[in-house]
């Protein structure tokens, strides 16, 4: 008599042992499977708070041409240790700060603006870079720098994104109100006569993010996870705490589905989860709560 | 007579070009002073010279506070992110910043006195409003209420009654009117002759370089302020006299304090 309700319930279990399988295999099995996942989870923690700060500071594009300007950093790095993370690294590190410190200067000595100042320091940087790498590696190593492989990550590098997602919160946590007042009225900030270092102080985070990042997705699209994220939250939220949780819930489960659809579609594994995550913010601008397209046709 | 403020021989520069050109000039503990000039004077950026934003090429300053006390700033055409994410409750509780630093809680006698501040400047209602929805009146006086509650001795306000009606414009002044019953320094740019005239006992008459300062009504005696002029008006009357006494002292009335 109960035949039916067994054959349902039966369905019912394999389709959702299935669907579990689905979900999970792919990690359970692989082990670059879970370094990858494990690293973009990490990673978000930090970078996503880094990236909601640099959207209201209209950093974006600075900090988009900074992660290309740590090439020759990584290039010189890697011409005298090879793919190795510690060296690529510290090269990208002191690249990135040399970087930064000689576009201020530019702009504040010459006449050119910000933007003009990084896109022309970063656009050498990024040349310069690849035909450093050129002089020794072959087309792999540079699509492996420059697109990163997510894939690829070992231990070395999965405890360096750790050190950084941890420093970077503990960071923020110390400072945030610094931070906020910093990014809200710096004038402010500067009368009140504290904590003057605010403004290095996230440029090094910047950097060490970027350098980090760059070991998942390469030169080219380390900013992906900090700054899609935080463009997506400010459509939902204007609360800067339920922001940042938002950001880092939006980052992680799009990692998680990007990886899946990288292993099952063959596709390549950092790209996808950029890509996943650009499709979010993008969605957010035309149906977000604020100042979406929709609030903008509801006018 | 306690000095609040000091410049000495300050020179400030953007890039290249000068702001302020050697001025001189005393502010004495608990004085109300304006600070009137042509436009390009360099009045904003003695304000912004003072609150340590923008540092001097050449010169001085000497800034007296007594203990834990602090300075306080209302910009005018501000460096702000007038979008941040925040109500209007949270940026004028930026003010204890001195205060409360990193790590102290914002207790709920601040949030009271924030709430009154709100109210002094008119915007009581609006407390929970997110600061992106706010005219450019009503954020100006959001940031007056911010320099309420920083509660600091030396007050420096850069136009603060711009884009404000006169019924509000009245309510401030009797705020100003009472910091300096307290005692407190009060430096504020205008160039509202009237306003000066019936509220502001002191006067700083600035075009990148000190004109004059003194009393008000030494002021308008002397016509570097008056209401016949305009102030580009004195800005010629300055050059005219220059013209004739090349090799006189520059700023005579300056160091009269």
């Amino acid at each position: 008599m109960n035949t039916a309700v067994i054959i349902t319930k039966t369905m019912k279990n394999v389709c959702i042992a299935m669907i579990t399988d689905v979900l999970t295999d792919p990690f359970t099995h692989y082990l670059f499977m879970r370094r990858a996942l494990a690293a973009c989870i990490v990673l978000s923690a930090g970078a996503v708070p880094l990236g909601i700060f640099m959207t209201l500071r209209r950093m974006t594009l600075v900090g988009d041409a900074m992660s290309h300007a740590i090439l020759p950093g990584v290039a010189l790095a890697f011409l005298v240790f090879g793919l190795s993370v510690w060296p690529m690294t510290i090269g990208g590190f002191v690249v990135g700060v040399i970087v930064a410190i000689v576009a201020t200067l530019l702009t504040r000595t010459t006449q050119l603006k910000e933007d003009a100042s990084f896109t022309l320091i970063y656009l050498m940087s990024l040349a310069g870079g690849i035909i450093l790498i050129s002089t020794k590696g072959n087309s792999i190593d540079l699509l492996h720098i420059l697109f990163g492989n997510i894939l690829a990550i070992d231990n070395d590098a999965l405890y360096l994104v750790t050190g950084v997602s941890w420093a970077t919160v503990i960071t923020i946590c110390a400072l945030y109100r610094g931070l906020v007042i910093e990014c809200f009225d710096p004038d402010f900030l500067k009368s009140s006569g504290r904590r003057n270092f605010i403004g290095q102080v996230f440029f090094i985070l910047l950097v060490i993010n970027l350098v980090a990042s760059f070991q998942a997705l390469g030169t080219l699209m380390a900013l992906g996870l900090m700054i899609l994220p935080s463009i997506a939250t400010r459509f939902w939220t204007r609360n800067m705490d339920t922001a940042i949780a938002v950001g880092i819930g939006i980052a992680i489960v799009s990692s998680f589905a990007g990886l899946l659809i990288s292993y099952y579609y063959r596709v390549p594994s950092g790209p996808a989860v950029v890509l996943l995550i650009g499709v979010v913010a993008f969605i957010s601008t035309l149906i977000g709560r604020y100042g979406s397209l929709r609030n903008y046709l509801a006018r | 007579m306690l000095v609040a403020v000091a410049l000495n021989h300050i020179s400030v520069k953007y890039g290249r070009l000068p702001a302020l050109d050697d001025v001189s000039a005393e502010f004495a503990a608990g004085s109300l002073t304006a600070v009137a000039g042509p436009n390009g004077a360099g009045k904003s950026t003695l304000l912004k010279t003072i609150a340590g934003i923008l540092r001097p090429a050449r010169g001085t300053m000497t800034i007296n506070l007594p203990p834990g006390a602090t300075v306080a700033y209302l910009p005018q055409t501000a460096n702000i992110q007038r979008d941040f994410p925040m109500t209007v409750m949270q940026a004028v509780c930026t003010g204890f910043w001195n205060g409360v630093g990193d790590v102290h809680a914002i207790t709920p006698l601040m949030r009271a006195e924030a709430a009154s501040a709100i109210a002094q400047v008119g915007l009581n209602g609006l407390e929970n409003r997110q600061i992106s929805e706010l005219s450019g009146g009503q954020f100006q006086r959001m940031l007056f209420a911010r320099v309420i509650v920083q509660n600091a001795q030396i007050i420096l306000l850069d136009e603060p009654f711009t884009a404000i009606d006169g019924e509000t414009t009245a309510k401030l002044i009797q705020i100003l009117l009472g910091w300096h019953q307290e005692k407190r320094t009060v430096i504020c740019v205008l160039h509202d002759l009237l306003l000066i005239k019936k509220y502001f006992p002191e006067s700083f008459v600035l075009a990148g370089r000190c004109l004059g300062s003194g009393h008000t009504h030494d002021m308008f005696e002397q016509k570097l302020l008056s209401f016949d002029l305009d102030m580009v008006e004195i800005q010629t009357l300055d050059e005219h006299r220059r013209d004739h006494h090349e090799n006189d002292e520059e700023c005579v009335h300056c160091h009269d304090h």
